[in-house]
């Protein structure tokens, strides 16, 4: 028992509701809203520790034992992704004080967002499968109000076609989960991978994976990513920043806690189609954006391609690709919440997001421009910076495993994506300047503070690549072998 | 717009005392026997939307002047803070318990920790279905 | 039984995905509410039905029913309560804003 693993899920919670009788003090509710999302992280880091130490920390909700209870799990995997997460939204919470618009702030945005971290928190923790629904439908309930607030129009629009989107996948996910009862008679995640080792209800249980896989694909963007570049555009770019950093990726940890713990049985049926869903998505969204002309579009489509990108790594399933994969998944997490607030600071400035019309932004804002190139840098995987440890691994991992062509597809799309960001780049800080002297002087730079630190962070985790790796290596351990999961989770009980 | 059925009027000024009164014994039926907090804010919601159906929007309001987001934030509050004390008395989270105690009039009455948090879960209900129902309403076109 | 509540639950999904895949948003909606409807009564159906007695403390029996389906149908119940009165107030939003229910109109215009 620790109780340490349910403060990064009851802290935001408890301060969204108390910040709802503070509606007028819009002051007084950044400050909460930032104190409560630092202890977060503090905690969460102290986690991290403690299970670097201890190993798996178990907190069995209500006293009631593993498989009849719900328990949450904090196993390496699950606490430094709630620990970047909430690292995440709180550079997100700095770039948007000054950015979201007075309507915002008094139709509960703060609270909001601490929900939306709270149901994040608790996906990555839960050890239960229908819990994970649950946290699942707070993340998003949450994130429909986010996306909707403020009610332009193309807010609306959107916001109906990723409500619609979602309700029908998380109705999926309540079917799949029935089918997934009906078959092993529980709902503990651990117990879960204990009871399909043990069934020999192969095809069934291969039916139910598949559904999982388009549930989750639906969620994070794999292949069934249609509804992303539209809803992913429509908000502004604080929310837009947390959604392409958090949304997905809880998607893409479902899809590996599910298929490294659960379904890990029949890779070459479940994982080759995992691995060719990837290399699709990498090829369609990498075409996407080069295709676009408009910023939020451009990187939306990018968060598609590095879903892609991380979940090939996960279909390879072998011990160098899954670190390659979880570390190139908080890589991500950073480099897109800093791509998503310095674009956003860049269409803040020039009032539009269509490239045609930017120019020559360098000569008024060149720590923005250069923390818009390291981004750049950043995603496409250039050496000194965290993208490119993780890229090598995966390609590495790939290739020992003969995937030769996807890992070509990869790489390829790689340099699609340097393109890409590159064009924004070269079209919003190149050439002559517009802008007349002092137009618009103060806008954009709410954007330099987190930028710097996310940037700072970014580089740190290629430079101290080997110090991360130590505690990547033992959420891949659990990874590559389950058996320590279900032992830390049903220590008492014989199966 | 205001409107008048002195018949829906009378029966309602009845009818929501019954609906209250049955809500709350669902309310505290709830932790072992069917029924609880969810059920009992349903019902007591829809005897309020019974009310704003028989009189109107404005004088059910100067009757009950409760803003119903706080109201339901104040539930998420109690249900969560019944978890909290576990934290403190270092126990699982949401670990409960209960106690038998002798109230006048009730006589030997069970008192559980699930109740609190049931209480917390009707508010909840009740402030979250009322300030949907409100806001639907509310809008006139 | 079961097999008939399957297949209520069946035809159920049929009408659902048939008025999900309508232009009309009100439509929609109500595809939607029966698609969660009829996932609720599969779940049900999908463990047995009425096994034994009811999963209460006062009822004295052998054998009980499992109640973790229903305890998962009422969750989802819940759920599916809250996003159908959130779908319906953007609905509405969106009609009063935009003018349509139309889904076709909703596409988006390249000049915005």
């Amino acid at each position: 028992m620790s109780n340490i693993l349910i403060y990064p899920i009851i802290i935001p919670l408890l301060m969204a509701m108390v910040l709802v009788f503070f509606r007028e003090k819009i002051r007084l509710q950044q400050w909460l809203t930032s104190i409560s999302v630092l202890a977060v992280i503090a905690i969460s880091a102290f986690t991290v520790y403690h299970v670097s130490e201890q190993g798996i920390s178990v907190l069995e909700l209500g006293g009631w034992s593993a498989p009849y209870g719900i328990v949450l799990v904090g196993d390496m995997l699950a606490v430094i992704l709630v620990t970047v997460a909430s690292f995440v939204t709180l550079m997100c919470l700095l770039f948007g004080f000054n950015s979201f618009e007075i309507g915002h702030k008094r139709h509960f945005v703060y609270p909001m967002i601490l929900i939306l971290l709270a149901g994040v928190n608790g996906s990555f923790l839960t050890g239960d499968i229908f819990n994970l629904f649950v946290f699942f439908e707070v993340m998003l309930i949450a994130s429909y109000v986010l996306i909707v607030l403020g009610g332009k129009k193309i807010q609306l629009r959107e916001s109906i076609k990723y409500v619609l989107i979602n309700v029908i996948a998380s109705t999926l996910f309540v079917i799949a989960t029935g089918y997934l009862y009906s078959v092993t008679g529980t709902l503990n995640m651990a117990h879960l991978s204990e009871r399909v080792a043990m069934a020999s209800l192969d095809g069934l249980l291969t039916a139910i994976s598949f559904l999982y896989l388009t549930v989750f694909g639906l969620k994070s963007g794999l292949l069934l990513f249609f509804w992303l570049p539209g809803s992913y555009s429509a908000p502004p770019a604080p929310i837009a920043a947390l959604f392409a950093a958090l949304l997905t990726k809880v998607g893409v940890y479902t899809i590996i806690r599910m298929f490294t713990l659960i379904f890990y049985h029949n890779p070459e049926v479940t994982h080759t189609v995992m691995m060719w869903m990837a290399a699709i998505t990498m090829i369609l969204g990498a075409l996407g954006a080069i295709s676009q002309w408009e910023i939020k579009k451009i990187l939306s489509y990018n968060v598609i391609v590095s879903v892609g990108f991380i979940l090939f790594g996960v279909s390879i399933a072998t011990e160098q690709s899954l670190s390659g994969s979880l570390f190139y998944l908080i890589h991500d997490m950073l480099s897109k919440a800093l791509i998503f607030i310095t674009g956003g600071a860049i269409i803040s400035i020039f009032g539009t997001d269509k490239l045609k019309e930017f120019s020559g932004l360098i000569l008024f804002r060149p720590l923005l421009g250069w923390l818009f190139f390291i981004g750049v840098l950043a995603l496409a995987g250039v050496p000194p910076l965290g993208g490119f440890v993780g890229k090598v691994m995966i390609l590495k991992g790939a290739v020992a495993e003969g995937e030769l062509i996807v890992s070509i597809i990869g790489l390829l799309t790689s340099l699609l994506v340097l393109y890409s960001v590159m064009k924004i780049f070269i079209h919003s800080f190149w050439g002559e300047t517009l802008m007349s002297e002092g137009q618009e002087y103060s806008t954009g730079t709410n954007a330099l503070l987190p930028g710097t630190i996310l940037v700072v962070c970014i580089a740190g985790m290629g430079i101290g690549a080997e110090w991360i790796m130590t505690f990547i290596s033992q959420a891949t351990d659990v990874m590559v072998n389950p058996n320590i999961y279900i032992e830390a989770v049903l220590q008492q009980i014989s199966p | 717009m205001k409107f008048t059925d002195v018949y829906l009027q009378t029966a309602t000024k009845i009818l929501v005392f019954i609906i209250m009164t049955f809500s709350i014994y669902v309310l505290f039926a709830g932790h072992n026997n069917p029924g609880g907090g969810f059920i009992g804010g349903l019902i007591t919601a829809s005897a309020l939307i019974l009310l704003y159906i028989a009189f109107d929007l404005q004088s059910v309001r100067d009757i009950i002047p409760v803003d119903f987001k706080k109201l339901a934030a104040t539930g998420v509050l109690i249900a969560v803070l019944t978890g909290v004390v576990s934290l403190v008395l270092d126990v699982p989270f949401l670990s409960q318990t209960y106690t038998y105690v002798d109230l006048p009039f009730l006589g030997k009455t069970e008192l559980a920790s699930a109740m609190i948090f049931d209480l917390g879960v009707y508010l909840t209900v009740l402030g979250t279905t009322m300030t949907i129902i409100t806001s639907i309403s509310e809008d006139d076109i | 039984m079961e097999t008939f509540i399957i297949i209520i639950a069946g035809i159920l999904f049929t009408i659902a995905v048939y008025l999900i895949l309508n232009k009309n948003f009100l439509r929609i909606i109500l595809g939607v509410t029966l698609f969660s409807h009829a996932t609720h009564l599969m779940l049900i159906a999908i463990n047995g039905l009425k096994k034994g007695n009811a999963p209460l403390l006062s009822e004295h029996g052998e054998i009980y029913t499992d109640p973790i389906p229903q305890a998962l149908i009422l969750t989802s119940i819940v759920i599916s309560f809250a996003l159908t009165a959130l779908l319906l107030v953007l609905g509405y939003r969106t009609y009063i804003e935009l003018g349509t229910d139309n889904m076709k109109k909703l596409r988006g215009e390249s000049h915005e």
